[in-house]
Protein backbone atom coordinates (compact mmCIF):
# COMPACT_ATOMS: atom_id res chain seq x y z
CA UNK A 1 0.00 0.00 0.00
CA UNK A 2 1.64 3.34 -0.91
CA UNK A 3 1.33 5.77 1.73
CA UNK A 4 0.81 9.21 -0.35
CA UNK A 5 -2.05 10.65 -2.55
CA UNK A 6 -0.47 13.04 -5.42
CA UNK A 7 -2.66 16.50 -5.40
CA UNK A 8 -1.68 18.57 -8.42
CA UNK A 9 2.03 16.67 -8.61
CA UNK A 10 3.02 17.55 -4.98
CA UNK A 11 2.63 14.04 -2.95
CA UNK A 12 0.78 13.98 1.11
CA UNK A 13 0.38 11.71 3.16
CA UNK A 14 -2.75 9.75 3.95
CA UNK A 15 -5.12 10.84 6.84
CA UNK A 16 -4.80 8.73 10.05
CA UNK A 17 -8.56 8.92 10.17
CA UNK A 18 -10.48 6.54 7.65
CA UNK A 19 -13.63 8.63 8.16
CA UNK A 20 -11.80 11.49 6.18
CA UNK A 21 -13.10 12.29 2.76
CA UNK A 22 -10.62 13.35 -0.04
CA UNK A 23 -12.93 16.51 -0.45
CA UNK A 24 -12.04 17.29 3.57
CA UNK A 25 -8.60 15.80 3.17
CA UNK A 26 -8.02 18.55 0.05
CA UNK A 27 -9.50 21.55 1.96
CA UNK A 28 -7.80 20.73 5.48
CA UNK A 29 -4.92 18.69 5.17
CA UNK A 30 -3.51 20.03 1.88
CA UNK A 31 -4.50 23.12 2.52
CA UNK A 32 -6.52 23.81 -1.07
CA UNK A 33 -9.54 25.16 -0.63
CA UNK A 34 -10.37 25.76 -4.43
CA UNK A 35 -12.37 22.12 -3.88
CA UNK A 36 -15.61 23.23 -2.31
CA UNK A 37 -18.24 21.59 -0.39
CA UNK A 38 -21.63 22.46 -1.53
CA UNK A 39 -24.02 19.41 -0.20
CA UNK A 40 -21.29 16.91 0.88
CA UNK A 41 -24.35 14.26 -0.07
CA UNK A 42 -22.93 14.22 -4.26
CA UNK A 43 -25.69 16.16 -5.45
CA UNK A 44 -24.12 19.04 -6.08
CA UNK A 45 -20.98 18.56 -8.14
CA UNK A 46 -19.32 21.70 -6.22
CA UNK A 47 -16.85 19.39 -4.76
CA UNK A 48 -15.55 17.87 -8.42
CA UNK A 49 -12.05 16.83 -9.08
CA UNK A 50 -10.11 14.52 -11.41
CA UNK A 51 -7.97 11.70 -10.25
CA UNK A 52 -6.44 9.59 -12.09
CA UNK A 53 -7.73 11.79 -15.38
CA UNK A 54 -11.33 10.77 -14.49
CA UNK A 55 -13.63 13.46 -12.70
CA UNK A 56 -15.65 12.44 -9.63
CA UNK A 57 -17.28 13.39 -6.46
CA UNK A 58 -14.70 14.01 -3.85
CA UNK A 59 -17.54 14.34 -0.75
CA UNK A 60 -18.40 10.48 -2.26
CA UNK A 61 -14.93 8.83 -1.22
CA UNK A 62 -12.50 8.35 1.49
CA UNK A 63 -9.12 9.49 1.52
CA UNK A 64 -7.91 6.46 2.70
CA UNK A 65 -9.31 4.87 -0.79
CA UNK A 66 -6.98 6.85 -2.84
CA UNK A 67 -3.03 6.00 -2.05
CA UNK A 68 -1.49 6.04 -5.04
CA UNK A 69 -3.77 8.13 -6.87
CA UNK A 70 -2.90 11.36 -8.68
CA UNK A 71 -5.68 14.25 -8.24
CA UNK A 72 -6.16 17.11 -10.25
CA UNK A 73 -7.85 20.25 -8.04
CA UNK A 74 -8.56 23.85 -9.78
CA UNK A 75 -5.20 24.83 -8.33
CA UNK A 76 -3.86 22.18 -10.66
CA UNK A 77 -5.21 23.76 -13.86
CA UNK A 78 -3.66 26.73 -14.03
CA UNK A 79 -3.08 30.35 -12.30
CA UNK A 80 -3.93 33.85 -12.25
CA UNK A 81 -1.41 34.55 -14.80
CA UNK A 82 -1.60 31.19 -16.85
CA UNK A 83 -5.17 30.19 -16.83
CA UNK A 84 -6.28 27.19 -18.63
CA UNK A 85 -8.65 27.59 -21.87
CA UNK A 86 -11.57 26.58 -19.89
CA UNK A 87 -10.76 29.21 -16.69
CA UNK A 88 -10.12 32.43 -19.04
CA UNK A 89 -13.20 31.12 -21.25
CA UNK A 90 -15.39 31.37 -17.69
CA UNK A 91 -13.88 34.28 -17.00
CA UNK A 92 -14.34 35.83 -20.28
CA UNK A 93 -18.30 34.73 -20.49
CA UNK A 94 -19.08 35.71 -17.03
CA UNK A 95 -19.49 31.65 -16.08
CA UNK A 96 -20.35 32.38 -12.57
CA UNK A 97 -22.34 34.52 -10.25
CA UNK A 98 -21.44 34.22 -6.55
CA UNK A 99 -18.89 31.23 -7.83
CA UNK A 100 -19.08 28.76 -5.73
CA UNK A 101 -19.93 26.05 -8.00
CA UNK A 102 -17.12 27.46 -10.59
CA UNK A 103 -14.14 24.77 -9.43
CA UNK A 104 -16.59 21.94 -9.87
CA UNK A 105 -17.78 23.23 -13.09
CA UNK A 106 -14.14 23.62 -14.41
CA UNK A 107 -12.94 20.63 -12.79
CA UNK A 108 -15.82 18.83 -14.10
CA UNK A 109 -15.87 20.30 -17.68
CA UNK A 110 -12.14 19.76 -18.14
CA UNK A 111 -12.58 15.75 -17.90
CA UNK A 112 -16.08 15.84 -19.66
CA UNK A 113 -13.58 17.51 -22.79
CA UNK A 114 -11.53 14.58 -22.57
CA UNK A 115 -14.86 12.04 -22.35
CA UNK A 116 -16.17 13.93 -25.25
CA UNK A 117 -12.49 13.32 -26.77
CA UNK A 118 -12.77 9.62 -26.09
CA UNK A 119 -16.25 9.77 -27.62
CA UNK A 120 -18.26 8.62 -24.94
CA UNK A 121 -22.21 8.83 -25.47
CA UNK A 122 -24.62 10.66 -23.64
CA UNK A 123 -27.92 10.10 -22.14
CA UNK A 124 -28.66 13.20 -24.56
CA UNK A 125 -26.64 11.07 -27.61
CA UNK A 126 -29.02 10.15 -30.51
CA UNK A 127 -26.78 7.14 -31.42
CA UNK A 128 -24.36 5.22 -29.39
CA UNK A 129 -22.02 4.05 -31.94
CA UNK A 130 -21.35 6.90 -33.88
CA UNK A 131 -19.17 10.17 -33.20
CA UNK A 132 -20.53 12.45 -30.88
CA UNK A 133 -21.58 15.72 -32.06
CA UNK A 134 -20.94 18.50 -28.96
CA UNK A 135 -24.36 20.63 -28.89
CA UNK A 136 -25.90 22.35 -26.21
CA UNK A 137 -28.14 19.49 -25.32
CA UNK A 138 -24.96 17.45 -25.22
CA UNK A 139 -22.78 19.93 -22.83
CA UNK A 140 -26.23 20.34 -20.52
CA UNK A 141 -26.72 16.52 -20.36
CA UNK A 142 -22.82 16.03 -19.20
CA UNK A 143 -22.31 18.76 -16.58
CA UNK A 144 -26.01 17.95 -15.26
CA UNK A 145 -23.79 16.97 -12.05
CA UNK A 146 -22.61 20.50 -11.37
CA UNK A 147 -25.08 22.84 -10.16
CA UNK A 148 -25.05 26.72 -9.98
CA UNK A 149 -27.80 28.14 -7.58
CA UNK A 150 -27.05 31.64 -9.05
CA UNK A 151 -28.59 29.88 -12.37
CA UNK A 152 -25.45 31.24 -14.54
CA UNK A 153 -26.21 28.22 -16.76
CA UNK A 154 -26.57 30.30 -19.62
CA UNK A 155 -22.91 31.67 -19.79
CA UNK A 156 -21.68 28.47 -17.98
CA UNK A 157 -22.70 26.79 -21.23
CA UNK A 158 -21.39 29.17 -23.62
CA UNK A 159 -17.73 29.13 -21.94
CA UNK A 160 -17.87 25.09 -22.18
CA UNK A 161 -19.01 25.22 -25.44
CA UNK A 162 -16.47 27.76 -26.92
CA UNK A 163 -13.76 25.46 -25.78
CA UNK A 164 -14.94 22.23 -26.73
CA UNK A 165 -15.60 23.38 -30.15
CA UNK A 166 -12.08 25.12 -30.02
CA UNK A 167 -10.36 21.87 -28.78
CA UNK A 168 -12.74 18.60 -30.51
CA UNK A 169 -14.76 19.74 -33.55
CA UNK B 1 -19.99 9.48 10.04
CA UNK B 2 -19.73 7.01 13.30
CA UNK B 3 -15.78 5.54 13.53
CA UNK B 4 -14.87 2.79 11.90
CA UNK B 5 -11.87 0.56 10.89
CA UNK B 6 -11.34 0.38 7.44
CA UNK B 7 -9.11 -2.42 6.03
CA UNK B 8 -7.82 -3.87 2.85
CA UNK B 9 -8.46 -7.17 2.65
CA UNK B 10 -5.88 -9.00 0.46
CA UNK B 11 -7.82 -11.41 -1.40
CA UNK B 12 -11.36 -12.24 -2.08
CA UNK B 13 -11.59 -15.12 0.80
CA UNK B 14 -10.60 -12.63 3.50
CA UNK B 15 -13.27 -10.26 2.18
CA UNK B 16 -15.53 -12.70 2.43
CA UNK B 17 -14.67 -13.66 5.68
CA UNK B 18 -14.82 -10.51 7.26
CA UNK B 19 -18.07 -9.45 5.62
CA UNK B 20 -19.51 -12.54 7.29
CA UNK B 21 -19.44 -10.37 10.72
CA UNK B 22 -21.91 -8.55 12.17
CA UNK B 23 -21.29 -4.69 11.57
CA UNK B 24 -19.00 -5.37 8.37
CA UNK B 25 -19.58 -3.88 5.14
CA UNK B 26 -17.79 -4.05 1.68
CA UNK B 27 -17.25 -0.72 0.46
CA UNK B 28 -16.94 -0.65 -3.46
CA UNK B 29 -17.64 2.68 -4.98
CA UNK B 30 -19.39 3.38 -2.19
CA UNK B 31 -21.11 6.74 -3.87
CA UNK B 32 -24.23 5.45 -1.74
CA UNK B 33 -22.71 3.75 1.54
CA UNK B 34 -20.60 6.57 2.53
CA UNK B 35 -23.85 8.74 1.89
CA UNK B 36 -26.05 6.56 3.88
CA UNK B 37 -22.63 6.71 6.58
CA UNK B 38 -22.72 9.97 6.61
CA UNK B 39 -26.51 9.87 7.28
CA UNK B 40 -25.65 7.09 10.06
CA UNK B 41 -28.25 4.97 8.44
CA UNK B 42 -25.17 2.75 7.88
CA UNK B 43 -23.15 2.47 10.95
CA UNK B 44 -20.54 -0.19 10.06
CA UNK B 45 -17.94 -1.01 12.40
CA UNK B 46 -15.52 -2.31 9.77
CA UNK B 47 -15.34 -0.78 6.29
CA UNK B 48 -13.67 -3.68 3.90
CA UNK B 49 -12.30 -1.92 0.87
CA UNK B 50 -12.44 -4.42 -2.03
CA UNK B 51 -11.73 -1.94 -4.94
CA UNK B 52 -8.63 -3.62 -5.96
CA UNK B 53 -9.30 -7.16 -5.78
CA UNK B 54 -9.31 -7.22 -9.18
CA UNK B 55 -12.73 -8.09 -10.57
CA UNK B 56 -13.28 -5.49 -12.86
CA UNK B 57 -12.60 -7.03 -16.25
CA UNK B 58 -15.04 -6.80 -18.94
CA UNK B 59 -14.79 -9.74 -20.75
CA UNK B 60 -15.99 -12.06 -23.64
CA UNK B 61 -18.07 -15.19 -21.83
CA UNK B 62 -18.77 -18.07 -23.72
CA UNK B 63 -21.67 -18.51 -25.97
CA UNK B 64 -21.32 -15.26 -27.29
CA UNK B 65 -22.20 -13.37 -23.98
CA UNK B 66 -19.91 -10.61 -21.99
CA UNK B 67 -18.90 -10.98 -18.34
CA UNK B 68 -19.11 -7.25 -16.84
CA UNK B 69 -16.92 -7.43 -13.46
CA UNK B 70 -18.52 -6.42 -10.66
CA UNK B 71 -16.06 -3.78 -9.59
CA UNK B 72 -15.94 -2.26 -13.04
CA UNK B 73 -17.80 1.33 -12.82
CA UNK B 74 -20.81 2.52 -14.64
CA UNK B 75 -19.01 3.95 -17.04
CA UNK B 76 -16.75 1.67 -18.57
CA UNK B 77 -19.78 -0.64 -18.99
CA UNK B 78 -22.06 1.67 -20.58
CA UNK B 79 -19.14 2.75 -23.30
CA UNK B 80 -18.16 -0.21 -23.47
CA UNK B 81 -17.65 -1.34 -27.49
CA UNK B 82 -19.87 -4.01 -27.39
CA UNK B 83 -22.16 -3.11 -24.72
CA UNK B 84 -23.04 -0.18 -27.09
CA UNK B 85 -23.08 -2.33 -29.81
CA UNK B 86 -24.59 -5.51 -28.94
CA UNK B 87 -26.73 -4.56 -25.38
CA UNK B 88 -27.84 -0.77 -26.32
CA UNK B 89 -30.62 -0.92 -23.61
CA UNK B 90 -28.01 -1.42 -20.86
CA UNK B 91 -25.79 1.66 -22.09
CA UNK B 92 -28.75 3.76 -22.15
CA UNK B 93 -30.15 2.59 -18.94
CA UNK B 94 -26.64 3.54 -17.22
CA UNK B 95 -26.46 6.70 -18.74
CA UNK B 96 -29.87 7.62 -17.70
CA UNK B 97 -28.93 7.36 -14.26
CA UNK B 98 -27.11 9.73 -11.66
CA UNK B 99 -24.40 11.71 -13.19
CA UNK B 100 -21.18 11.42 -15.21
CA UNK B 101 -19.36 11.83 -11.52
CA UNK B 102 -21.26 9.28 -9.92
CA UNK B 103 -21.07 6.78 -12.52
CA UNK B 104 -17.27 7.17 -12.72
CA UNK B 105 -16.88 5.97 -9.56
CA UNK B 106 -19.96 3.33 -9.00
CA UNK B 107 -19.25 -0.14 -9.66
CA UNK B 108 -21.95 -2.81 -11.30
CA UNK B 109 -21.99 -4.78 -8.49
CA UNK B 110 -22.35 -1.90 -6.48
CA UNK B 111 -25.30 -0.58 -8.41
CA UNK B 112 -27.27 -3.77 -7.67
CA UNK B 113 -26.80 -3.32 -4.05
CA UNK B 114 -27.64 -0.03 -4.12
CA UNK B 115 -30.72 1.35 -1.21
CA UNK B 116 -33.92 2.59 -1.69
CA UNK B 117 -34.01 6.62 -1.89
CA UNK B 118 -37.35 6.67 0.25
CA UNK B 119 -37.21 9.46 2.58
CA UNK B 120 -38.61 7.33 5.65
CA UNK B 121 -35.27 5.09 4.98
CA UNK B 122 -32.40 8.29 4.38
CA UNK B 123 -33.57 9.97 7.89
CA UNK B 124 -33.06 7.96 11.09
CA UNK B 125 -35.91 10.12 12.43
CA UNK B 126 -38.53 8.81 11.00
CA UNK B 127 -39.91 5.70 11.29
CA UNK B 128 -39.00 3.28 8.76
CA UNK B 129 -39.09 -0.87 8.68
CA UNK B 130 -36.35 -1.67 6.82
CA UNK B 131 -33.76 0.47 8.63
CA UNK B 132 -35.16 0.25 12.09
CA UNK B 133 -37.62 -3.50 12.01
CA UNK B 134 -40.80 -2.63 13.65
CA UNK B 135 -40.75 0.91 13.80
CA UNK B 136 -43.06 1.16 11.28
CA UNK B 137 -43.63 2.75 7.57
CA UNK B 138 -44.03 6.45 7.41
CA UNK B 139 -44.55 6.56 3.70
CA UNK B 140 -47.69 4.44 3.89
CA UNK B 141 -49.92 7.44 4.70
CA UNK B 142 -46.92 10.00 4.41
CA UNK B 143 -44.14 11.17 1.53
CA UNK B 144 -45.20 8.53 -1.58
CA UNK B 145 -44.50 10.39 -4.87
CA UNK B 146 -41.45 7.46 -5.56
CA UNK B 147 -42.73 5.01 -4.01
CA UNK B 148 -43.86 1.28 -5.32
CA UNK B 149 -47.35 0.74 -6.67
CA UNK B 150 -46.62 -3.42 -7.64
CA UNK B 151 -45.62 -5.81 -4.85
CA UNK B 152 -45.95 -3.57 -1.81
CA UNK B 153 -46.19 -4.95 1.88
CA UNK B 154 -48.01 -3.48 4.78
CA UNK B 155 -44.62 -3.14 6.16
CA UNK B 156 -43.15 -1.52 2.98
CA UNK B 157 -43.97 0.61 -0.12
CA UNK B 158 -40.08 1.46 -1.37
CA UNK B 159 -38.78 1.40 -4.74
CA UNK B 160 -35.37 -0.10 -6.12
CA UNK B 161 -33.84 2.68 -7.17
CA UNK B 162 -31.69 1.81 -9.89
CA UNK B 163 -31.61 1.78 -13.66
CA UNK B 164 -29.26 -0.62 -14.83
CA UNK B 165 -30.66 -3.64 -13.16
CA UNK B 166 -33.78 -2.58 -14.87
CA UNK B 167 -31.85 -3.31 -18.36
CA UNK B 168 -30.12 -6.15 -16.81
CA UNK B 169 -33.67 -7.82 -15.91
CA UNK B 170 -35.04 -7.15 -19.60
CA UNK B 171 -31.84 -8.60 -20.95
CA UNK B 172 -32.65 -12.01 -18.67
CA UNK B 173 -28.59 -11.18 -16.77
CA UNK B 174 -26.99 -13.38 -14.83
CA UNK B 175 -25.29 -12.23 -11.20
CA UNK B 176 -21.69 -14.04 -10.18
CA UNK B 177 -21.87 -14.42 -6.81
CA UNK B 178 -18.70 -15.49 -4.33
CA UNK B 179 -18.57 -16.20 -0.67
CA UNK B 180 -18.06 -18.98 2.30
CA UNK B 181 -19.38 -21.63 0.06
CA UNK B 182 -18.35 -21.00 -2.78
CA UNK B 183 -19.52 -19.81 -5.82
CA UNK B 184 -23.29 -19.89 -6.81
CA UNK B 185 -25.06 -17.50 -9.68
CA UNK B 186 -28.36 -16.56 -9.41
CA UNK B 187 -30.76 -15.13 -12.36
CA UNK B 188 -30.99 -10.85 -11.82
CA UNK B 189 -34.84 -11.30 -12.14
CA UNK B 190 -34.21 -13.51 -8.88
CA UNK B 191 -31.63 -11.14 -7.18
CA UNK B 192 -33.41 -8.69 -5.58
CA UNK B 193 -36.85 -9.53 -3.06
CA UNK B 194 -40.08 -8.20 -2.85
CA UNK B 195 -40.26 -6.46 1.07
CA UNK B 196 -42.75 -8.87 2.56
CA UNK B 197 -42.84 -9.05 5.93
CA UNK B 198 -38.82 -8.60 5.94
CA UNK B 199 -38.45 -5.30 4.23
CA UNK B 200 -34.58 -5.43 5.09
CA UNK B 201 -33.84 -8.35 3.03
CA UNK B 202 -33.45 -6.72 -0.23
CA UNK B 203 -31.83 -8.99 -2.22
CA UNK B 204 -30.03 -12.83 -1.96
CA UNK B 205 -27.08 -12.11 -0.69
CA UNK B 206 -26.00 -13.72 2.26
CA UNK B 207 -23.96 -12.17 4.81
CA UNK B 208 -20.38 -12.49 3.37
CA UNK B 209 -21.21 -12.86 0.12
CA UNK B 210 -19.65 -10.52 -2.80
CA UNK B 211 -21.06 -10.18 -6.28
CA UNK B 212 -18.22 -10.83 -8.59
CA UNK B 213 -19.67 -10.22 -11.75
CA UNK B 214 -22.79 -10.02 -13.84
CA UNK B 215 -23.18 -11.99 -17.32
CA UNK B 216 -24.64 -10.95 -19.90
CA UNK B 217 -26.25 -14.09 -22.53
CA UNK B 218 -25.47 -13.63 -26.29
CA UNK B 219 -26.74 -10.48 -28.34
CA UNK B 220 -30.45 -11.29 -29.42
CA UNK B 221 -30.53 -7.65 -31.24
CA UNK B 222 -33.98 -6.27 -31.96
CA UNK B 223 -35.13 -3.23 -31.19
CA UNK B 224 -33.74 -1.95 -27.89
CA UNK B 225 -35.20 1.05 -25.98
CA UNK B 226 -34.74 2.53 -22.19
CA UNK B 227 -37.50 4.78 -21.48
CA UNK B 228 -37.16 6.98 -18.41
CA UNK B 229 -39.84 9.10 -17.33
CA UNK B 230 -38.80 11.41 -14.34
CA UNK B 231 -39.59 14.64 -12.95
CA UNK B 232 -36.42 16.59 -14.94
CA UNK B 233 -34.75 15.88 -17.92
CA UNK B 234 -31.71 14.56 -16.08
CA UNK B 235 -30.62 13.32 -12.83
CA UNK B 236 -33.56 12.10 -10.99
CA UNK B 237 -34.60 8.73 -9.86
CA UNK B 238 -37.35 6.88 -12.09
CA UNK B 239 -41.44 7.96 -11.70
CA UNK B 240 -41.98 4.77 -14.18
CA UNK B 241 -38.69 3.28 -16.67
CA UNK B 242 -39.36 0.59 -18.86
CA UNK B 243 -36.36 -1.49 -20.82
CA UNK B 244 -37.37 -3.25 -23.72
CA UNK B 245 -36.25 -5.49 -26.39
CA UNK B 246 -38.32 -6.13 -28.90
CA UNK B 247 -38.35 -7.88 -32.49
CA UNK B 248 -41.11 -8.00 -35.04
CA UNK B 249 -40.92 -10.72 -37.86
CA UNK B 250 -43.77 -10.51 -40.43
CA UNK B 251 -45.67 -7.96 -38.44
CA UNK B 252 -46.21 -9.80 -35.13
CA UNK B 253 -44.06 -9.94 -32.01
CA UNK B 254 -41.22 -12.36 -32.37
CA UNK B 255 -39.33 -11.36 -28.74
CA UNK B 256 -41.11 -8.70 -26.42
CA UNK B 257 -38.44 -8.98 -23.30
CA UNK B 258 -39.44 -5.93 -20.73
CA UNK B 259 -38.53 -4.50 -17.46
CA UNK B 260 -39.37 -2.21 -15.38
CA UNK B 261 -38.59 0.21 -13.00
CA UNK B 262 -40.26 2.63 -10.39
CA UNK B 263 -43.04 0.74 -9.37
CA UNK B 264 -41.46 -2.30 -7.01
CA UNK B 265 -39.00 -2.92 -4.74
CA UNK B 266 -37.00 -4.38 -7.72
CA UNK B 267 -36.87 -4.62 -11.13
CA UNK B 268 -40.42 -6.03 -12.31
CA UNK B 269 -40.69 -8.29 -14.85
CA UNK B 270 -43.59 -10.56 -15.78
CA UNK B 271 -43.71 -13.50 -18.02
CA UNK B 272 -46.92 -13.50 -18.64
CA UNK B 273 -46.28 -10.23 -20.72
CA UNK B 274 -44.32 -11.47 -23.15
CA UNK B 275 -46.31 -14.55 -23.55
CA UNK B 276 -49.42 -12.06 -24.12
CA UNK B 277 -47.45 -10.27 -26.85
CA UNK B 278 -45.48 -13.08 -28.72
CA UNK B 279 -46.96 -14.24 -32.08
CA UNK B 280 -49.61 -11.22 -32.17
CA UNK B 281 -49.82 -7.83 -34.14
CA UNK B 282 -49.04 -4.62 -32.57
CA UNK B 283 -53.03 -2.72 -32.07
CA UNK B 284 -53.31 -0.29 -28.89
CA UNK B 285 -55.90 -3.07 -28.01
CA UNK B 286 -53.01 -5.55 -27.26
CA UNK B 287 -50.99 -2.78 -25.68
CA UNK B 288 -53.93 -2.18 -23.16
CA UNK B 289 -54.12 -5.76 -22.45
CA UNK B 290 -50.27 -6.17 -21.31
CA UNK B 291 -50.92 -2.60 -19.43
CA UNK B 292 -53.93 -4.85 -17.69
CA UNK B 293 -51.47 -7.83 -17.10
CA UNK B 294 -48.75 -5.65 -15.29
CA UNK B 295 -51.40 -3.34 -13.31
CA UNK B 296 -54.03 -5.59 -12.38
CA UNK B 297 -52.77 -5.57 -8.76
CA UNK B 298 -51.06 -2.02 -8.58
CA UNK B 299 -51.84 0.43 -5.47
CA UNK B 300 -51.60 3.20 -5.12
CA UNK B 301 -50.64 4.99 -1.81
CA UNK B 302 -51.68 8.62 -2.45
CA UNK B 303 -48.99 11.01 -4.01
CA UNK B 304 -47.61 7.80 -6.21
CA UNK B 305 -51.84 7.13 -7.62
CA UNK B 306 -50.23 9.03 -10.73
CA UNK B 307 -47.67 5.71 -11.52
CA UNK B 308 -50.32 3.68 -12.40
CA UNK B 309 -52.31 5.48 -15.52
CA UNK B 310 -48.51 6.28 -16.36
CA UNK B 311 -46.79 2.91 -16.40
CA UNK B 312 -50.07 2.41 -19.22
CA UNK B 313 -49.23 5.09 -20.74
CA UNK B 314 -45.13 4.72 -21.04
CA UNK B 315 -45.72 1.27 -22.03
CA UNK B 316 -47.87 1.94 -24.91
CA UNK B 317 -45.35 4.55 -26.08
CA UNK B 318 -42.63 2.07 -25.59
CA UNK B 319 -44.97 -0.54 -27.70
CA UNK B 320 -45.51 1.82 -30.74
CA UNK B 321 -42.52 2.89 -30.91
CA UNK B 322 -41.12 -0.33 -30.95
CA UNK B 323 -43.46 -1.31 -33.43
CA UNK B 324 -43.03 1.77 -35.78
CA UNK B 325 -45.62 1.67 -38.47
CA UNK B 326 -46.87 -2.10 -37.71
CA UNK B 327 -48.72 -0.45 -34.93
Amino acid sequence: MADTITVNETPYPLPEDPRVTLLDFLRHQVGLTGTKKGCDHGQCGACTVIVNGIRINSCLTLAAMHDGDSITTIEGLGTPDAPSALQRAFHDHDGFQCGYCTPGQICSATAMLEELANNWPSDASGDLTSPVTISGEEIRERMSGNLCRCGAYANIIAAIEEVANGDVA
Amino acid sequence: MRPFDYTRPPSLAEASYLTASDGALAIAGGTNLLDLMKLQVETPGTLADINRLGFAQIEDAADGGLRLGALATNTETAVHPRVRNDYPVLSRAILAGATQQLRNKATNGGNLCQRTRCFYFTNIDQPCNKRDPGSGCGAIEGIAKLHGILGTSDKCIATYPGDMAVALSALDATVEIAGDAGERSVSVRDFHCLPGDTPWIENVLEQGEIITGITLPAPVGGTQIYRKVRERSSYAFALVSIAAIIELKDGRFERADLAFGGLAHKPWHDDRITDLLQGKSPSAELFDKAADLLLENARGFGENDFKIPLARRTLHAVLSQASGDAA
